[in-house]
Formats: structure tokens, sequence, C-alpha cells
């Protein structure tokens, strides 16, 4: 008689996906608003992104319980951080920290597909994109999760990004200024919502129904943070819901 | 700063004389548990069947409990486990109340906590065998949440655990809106709870249906609902079908 194998598994992939795009003052930082398991959606309404310092914000994508124990570890240590040292951490700062904290789970790892983005100490854009287990990178701009495979080749051919294997390594920041960025987030999930069943908004509704909030049309949205010198903003956008 | 987990510091964890203090799969199981919010707090239904694999063993069993002042726990999955996370959260209630200062733990406070259960116990490879449906209202404030055994959780206008999943929530995302009355909310779940009759394997027919609000915690008695089985189709379901039988 062989041993019961345990026929649970200890991970979940509830989907979804994450950009973020550094500018030379700015940062844009978006994710949609499904939670899903398998072929189910759990809903709608669920928010990816995590301001973890004033100039930090993270988004991740994967297994739901572990993204939230992650964000919960790091803004935890950042009150630390703040009581020991008396000012915010930046975001370079918290990139390192991000990285540790996945490799400490090494062996039993946050499935958690993460992109930090934010501001330097000097107010310019970065973006740092991570695998599960740590593995982390100043980029000028990436995208995670299960849209990723569409998304990543389209912000390459928008941005015209210098090759990364070029030494001494150019900087990747876009000189596209805000509201051109933040456009781009909008086409570039509206392409991947078309392709990738786990990515997905609600069907933008015409400009007469726009008055109503967004509590009647219940859908999935997608969620932009974008930092700046003045702060932090939120916009909302509405894509497709099936 | 303590960052190790279990399976660093005790070796044991993973060989065989361990192993079977470790949840491999459940065996006394409640099905779906349905959830929505309404104009005046929460309405939650679930039916009261134990079942042992497909055997319906216990047909009484309260799968709907009040935590607190301010909140209601339905479980579907192992009823020994939410037997025992009633008892951790009766001890979490008793402190709460212990400290005598006029607060006391909300539906928001009392989610949290049972994620963190949930997903501490996922984290050792011994889950709590449950899919929970917690709802409230503090400070008339509505609040409706669900974790799963592998501390997947989120709050929702209407949630459902288990088959509920499948064939109550499209439902509900079509019927469901703001501000729903307690005779409309009681209606739309008794629907749900219809279909899962109809359909889901471990279902019975005895449920109660519960209800909290800002002054407090109703449990219906228990009470059946009536099914119909007259459909044409399943006269001569082989009509027009050559060969089938």
């Amino acid at each position: 008689m062989t041993k019961q194998q345990a026929n649970w598994s200890p991970y979940d992939n509830n989907g979804g996906s994450c950009v973020a795009i550094a500018g030379a003052d700015y940062c844009v930082i978006a994710a949609d608003t499904r939670m899903s398991t398998g072929y189910n959606i759990l809903t709608r309404d669920y928010s990816k992104i995590c301001k973890l310092a004033d100039k930090c914000v993270m988004a991740s994508s994967g297994f739901q319980a572990d993204v939230r124990a992650l964000q919960k570890h790091l803004a935890a240590r950042h009150l630390i951080y703040q009581h020991q040292h008396n000012k915010q951490m930046s975001c370079p700062a918290m990139a390192q920290l991000l990285s540790n904290t996945l490799y400490y789970k090494r062996f039993f790892p946050y499935y958690s597909f993460n992109v930090l983005g934010g501001l330097d100490n000097e107010g310019k854009g970065c973006v740092f994109t991570y695998d599960a287990v740590g593995s982390y990178e100043k980029v000028g701009y990436s995208s995670q999760g299960s849209g990723s495979t569409l998304i990543m080749p389209f912000l390459d051919n928008q941005l015209k990004s210098p090759s990364p294997l070029l030494l001494p390594a150019l900087d990747a920041v876009t000189p596209l200024s805000e509201p051109e960025a933040v456009d781009l987030v909008k086409t570039v999930f509206a392409s991947a919502t078309e392709r990738d069943i786990y990515t997905h908004t609600v069907h933008p509704f015409n400009t007469a129904l726009s008055n109503f909030s967004l509590d009647v049309l219940q859908g999935d949205k997608l969620e932009i943070v974008i930092l700046n010198a003045s702060g932090i903003r939120r916009e909302y956008m509405d894509l497709r819901k099936d | 700063m303590q960052l190790m987990d279990s399976s660093h510091s005790n070796p044991m964890s993973l060989c065989s004389q361990a192993d079977s203090q470790r949840t491999l799969y459940p065996y006394v199981t409640g099905t779906s548990v349905i959830g929505v919010k309404y104009k005046d707090g929460i309405l939650m239904a679930a039916d009261m069947g134990g079942s042992y694999g497909s055997t319906l063993r216990y047909k009484s069993v309260e799968r709907m409990k009040p935590i607190g002042k301010h909140s209601l726990l339905g479980a579907s999955g192992e009823i020994s486990d939410f037997q025992e996370i009633l008892h951790y959260l009766d001890e979490l209630i008793l402190y709460d109340n212990m400290w005598d200062d006029g607060n006391s733990l909300g539906p928001k406070e009392v989610h949290s906590y049972l994620t963190r259960v949930m997903y501490n116990r996922r984290n050792k490879f011994n889950p709590l065998w449950n899919s929970l449906v917690l709802g409230g209202v503090k400070n008339g404030q509505k609040y409706l949440g669900t974790v799963s055994m592998i501390g997947v959780h989120f709050e929702d206008n209407h949630v459902a655990t288990g088959f509920g999943n499948h064939l109550a929530r499209p439902i509900l995302r079509d019927e469901w809106h703001e501000d729903l009355s307690f005779e409309d909310g009681v209606k739309l779940l008794e629907k749900c709870m219809r279909v899962l009759l109809y359909r889901d394997r471990s279902a019975v027919n005895k449920l109660q249906i519960a209800k909290i609000t800002e002054e407090g915690v109703t449990i219906s008695q228990p009470y059946s609902l009536k099914t119909f089985w007259g459909f044409s189709a399943f006269q001569n379901p082989t009509v027009g079908a050559e060969g089938s039988w």
C-alpha cells in the first residue's frame, strides 16, 4: 500500500497582469482588477497595487494570498525602517528589500510576480522587475503576470528602448510625457484584454452613460497609479467584461 | 526579528511520523455557503448537511454561527476544522471582551484574523480544509468577505463557496443590486439554493437563512424549499433521440 499523497496544492494562480513605465519625472504603474481561479472569476474589483512608501508602489500578480502576505511583510518592514531612520524608504532601497524578502523564501516561494515603480532620490522615474524568487533588475518599463507575454513585446516596440546588452548601460527611461505614457498603458491593456482570458476589464461605455458612478457599472477595471513630484494619483478605466 | 518558518526549525516536519498529523483530505464535509449584502446588512444561506464522502451522514449541522457582536461565519468543507475555527474564535472574542474597553472586533478584523490563520496553516502544509464566508455590520458599515483553505481572500457584494461559485454567483451577478430589501434578498438566496439543490450532489433540502444587521444576528429555523420535477422533458426523456435509453 503506497503512502497517500496530499491532493491539494498550496499554490493557486489568481491571474491578472501588471505594467509599469518610468518617465523622466514620473512613474506609471497599472494592473487589472480581476481576480480569478481556473476558469472562474472570484471578484471583479480587486486591487493588485500597493503603496509601500511615499515614492514607491508595487503591483503584483500571481497567487493572491502570497501577494497579500508579501505586501503586509514589506509594509511592516517599512514602518520599522521609518522608526529607525526617521525617513521614508527610497524606491531603490525598497527594491533591494523586496528582492531579499523573496529570496528568503527561495525553497517555498512567494508565488508573486512583481513590478516595483516609483521615483528615485532625484525625482526620476524608476521601475524594477522581479521573478518569484527575487532576481531583479532596474529597467525603464516592465510587465508581469498572465498578459506579460502579450504586453512586453508591444512595450518594446512602442518605447524603442536601447538594447539592455549595450555597455555602458544606457538609461531606458522613456522620453514620453506623462499623459502619453498613461495613454500607452490604457492601449496596452485594451490589447492584452482582447487575447488574454485572465486579464480583463469592462467594455467602455459611451459618454452619455459616463455620468453614472462606477458602482452601478459593476465590472472589471484597469487601475492606474501615477507617481510624480506633486504626489500620487489614481485613475480607473473600464475594459472588456468577458 | 522572527522571520523563520517552521520547515527550517523542525526537520521532522517532512518525514513520516509527523505526516500522520497533517490533513491530507477531508472526511465530513459541508457544501456551499452563499452570502449577499442587502439594505440592512448581510444575508447568508447554507444547508444543514454533513456528508461523509457520498453518504449523507449528518442532517442537522449548523454551518453558520454568530461571532462576537458584529459578525456571522459560514463554512463549507471539513466540519471538524470548522469546529476548531469556532474554538479559536471563541478565544479571540473572549480576549476582546476581557479588555472591557467598549471596543469590539468588527467583521473586517475577524476576517483578517481568519485569513491569517488559514494562510499560516497552509504554510505549514496542514490546512484547515474550509472555505469560509464572513459577514457583518459595524457602525453602519456592511462587510462581506471570504477566505479559502489556502488563504485566498477578498470581499465583495456577494460571495459563495464550492459549487455556489459555479451555480449561484452567475445568478447573483445578474440579479443582485444595491439596497435589496430583506424579502428580495431571501428570495434571491432561495433561488440560488434551489439551483444548488437540483444540481449539487451533496446538497440537502434542509436549509437555514441567517441575517446580520446592526441590531444583531438571527438564524432562521431549518426549513425546506419547494422543488418541481414535473418538467415534460423528464417524462419521456429519450423521445426523439433514436437509440438512446
